[in-house]
């Protein structure tokens, strides 16, 4: 089996480089990576009164469109994401599904009343990326703080980290994936 | 910190919130179950343990109050997080009041809730220690109760550190109340195995059906009533000492069981098919004469000599009354504190019908014997009425029939210048009294040095 790892921008006016982040997430996962465009309807995943975004609903509509060769989709936005039970989340992801999904709404250091910062804020959003993506190849967080797999609830916490998996979260990985993509996979970066 | 290790329940009544945080916690790595109301929480709270309860306070039929409540009937180390929405912030007060940790509202801030978390994981780290620490304390004084200065009190205590040092099975050997539990904890904390749990089972204390369940643990549904999993006391003991307090009575077919156990150190539940592999160091004891149990084939012969490695033999208190003394402060100066009485003495009387009495009972009758004493008796002396009636009709004949206490007196004071020669300082020293006291004795009993 094979499959493609798409990446899909939901309301753009994103300072984000996807090229970028499509060809980090084809090295870290050794699986082909491509932008994706997708109509999502944000309406539905609205809450007025929070004015912010439900990231269930916006799974939900990412997986229903998903292309046939969809190994994992990933979500990208820069839209305030929430779950009913949490105040925010950076982004959410199906443990061991294909989808997920992140947002730089909160990894801009403009909400914490610092200058701009876009080189920060991509190596932030990859990150979260990666680590959202982790999670639908069934990785919990880790303990090692250099790991991209550590767990980050605000925003210096990602900074604290890595962009990397640590040697047994990418160990774990590759098992996933050999067991995904059969015997033949073969994972130049690993 | 291993996540992996702590167990968290979410109860709350709302889908989304039981779902979100289940996904928060399992993706963090923690184990992690959900419960939709208080009925559920209770029977997941019974089938398996858990660190930490986060609560919806309200809840349908049962709220989360009154839950709480029935969470610290069933497991009160268990560290309670209430959920709650603004509404309702006095309600978390007062879970607060009733013992809960803390309590985050609706939604919540996710760096509220890690926080939260680790804090509740902390916190029940630092209960089960507190009680580890507890039950070492209390391990370490009640060993501290094995005294004794007779040679062969020496002796076993020598044998204890020797034996301890070793992986060996150890037999205990001697009378009801002589200390066999307490030599075996002692054995338990010299050892290598002496921060693992030493596991007691008194084989005598049940039938035989509910011994095997109490050794062995059962699965659910193993038999009418077993409504839970339950771990047995052979699985608790795993890296540390298994104590098996009156062995002779165990019955013969658990007799073969415990034999198997011994051998390979492998076993299964009852009702269950899993093999459960379990590392522990065995010590037994009895007071029956395995010998002739087995003579007369109510003890097998091949347990006998799996258990008899080492024995360590515990002498009756009559065969070490110098002790007597020795033992009775000690027990008069624990219960002076844990009663707070301020009774800090025996008086020569009261001292001599201890020393007279054969303690059928051991160490343990003469404990009870004290504490009695020091429920009834007024300080600053336990005083020979307030000992327990009976030590007087069990009297050793060595000091003659105990027509009153004026008589024993009359006799052991004579006794004790006689074998002092009539030395006062050293007789009242003795006796524990002041030279004074002995010469008004003296005088009241007519007491003439002999010529």
């Amino acid at each position: 089996m094979t499959g493609r790892i798409y990446v899909v921008p939901i309301h753009r006016p994103m300072v984000v480089n996807l090229q970028f982040l499509t060809e980090a997430i084809t090295s870290r996962f050794g699986v082909p990576s491509l932008p994706l465009s997708l109509e999502i309807d944000l309406g539905r995943a609205h809450d007025r009164f929070r004015n912010q975004y439900h990231s269930t609903e916006i799974l939900a509509q990412l997986l229903r469109q998903a292309p046939r060769d969809t190994l994992r989709i990933l979500g990208l936005t820069d839209l305030d994401l929430f779950i009913p039970v949490l105040t925010y989340v950076f982004g959410e992801a199906q443990l061991g599904g294909k989808a997920a999904v992140v947002s730089c709404y909160r990894l801009k250091n403009e909400l914490y009343g610092l200058p701009p910062d876009n080189r920060l804020l991509q190596a932030r959003l990859l990150k979260e990326a990666i680590h959202e993506l982790g999670h639908t190849f069934h990785l919990l967080h880790c303990d090692d703080p250099s790991c991209v797999m550590r767990v980050s609830t605000y925003v210096e916490e990602i900074d604290y980290k890595g962009d990397r998996f640590c040697a047994a979260c990418e160990a774990r990985l590759a098992n996933i994936l050999e067991d995904l993509l059969g015997a033949a996979f073969r994972k130049a970066s690993f | 910190m291993d996540k992996s290790r702590v167990g968290i329940l979410v109860v709350d009544d709302e889908y989304s919130v039981r779902d979100a945080l289940y996904k928060w916690f399992r993706d963090d790595g923690y184990r992690v179950d959900v419960a939709a109301d208080a009925h559920e929480a209770l029977k997941k709270l019974q089938e398996s343990s858990w660190d930490i309860v986060l609560l919806d306070i309200r809840l349908p039929g049962m709220d989360g109050l009154e839950l709480q409540r029935r969470i610290r009937e069933i497991d009160p180390n268990v560290v309670v997080i209430m959920i709650t929405a603004y509404a309702s912030v006095e309600s978390a007060v007062q879970a607060l009041k009733q013992g809960a940790f803390d309590y985050v509202t609706k939604p919540i801030d996710p760096d509220d809730l890690e926080h939260l978390v680790r804090n509740a994981v902390e916190q029940r780290r630092l209960r089960a220690e507190n009680i580890q620490l507890r039950q070492k304390i209390e391990e370490l004084a009640r060993m501290d109760e094995i005294i004794g200065e007779t040679p062969a009190m020496k002796q076993v205590f020598e044998l204890v550190r020797v034996v301890a040092e070793t992986d060996s099975t150890v037999l205990i050997r001697g009378e009801s109340g002589t200390g066999k539990e307490l030599i075996a904890r002692a054995i338990h904390g010299h050892s290598r195995r002496r921060y693992f749990p030493i596991i007691t089972v008194n084989c005598g204390a049940f039938p035989e059906t509910l011994l095997e369940s109490e050794l062995f643990g059962h699965e659910r549904g193993a038999f009418t009533g077993a409504q839970y999993r339950r771990k047995g006391k052979i699985e608790l003991a795993d890296g540390g000492t298994l104590f098996l307090d009156e062995i002779g009575d165990i019955p013969p077919k658990m007799q073969v069981d415990l034999l198997r156990v011994i051998e390979t150190k492998e076993f299964t539940r009852v009702g269950g098919n899993q093999v459960i592999r379990s590392d522990f160091r065995l010590i037994c004891a009895t007071n029956k004469d395995l010998e002739s149990e087995m003579k007369a084939g109510r003890f097998r012969e091949d347990l006998y000599y799996r258990i008899n490695v080492f024995t360590i033999y515990l002498p009756p208190l009559r065969e070490r009354r110098e002790d007597i003394p020795l033992l009775a402060r000690h027990f008069v100066k624990r219960f002076a504190t844990t009663m707070n009485k301020p009774i800090t003495e025996i008086t020569p009387e009261a001292m001599e019908i201890l020393l007279a009495y054969d303690w059928p009972g051991n160490v343990r009758e003469l404990e009870n014997a004290i504490e009695r004493a020091m429920v009834v008796g007024k300080p600053p002396a336990i005083r020979p009425e307030d000992l327990p009636f009976q030590l007087g009709t069990k009297a050793d004949s060595a000091v003659g029939e105990l027509e009153s206490l004026e008589a024993v007196e009359r006799s052991h004071i004579e006794k004790v210048l006689a074998k002092t020669g009539w030395n006062i300082s050293r007789a009242a020293s003795i006796l524990q009294i002041d030279r004074v006291t002995l010469y008004n004795k003296i005088r009241k009993y007519g007491l003439r040095r002999p010529a």
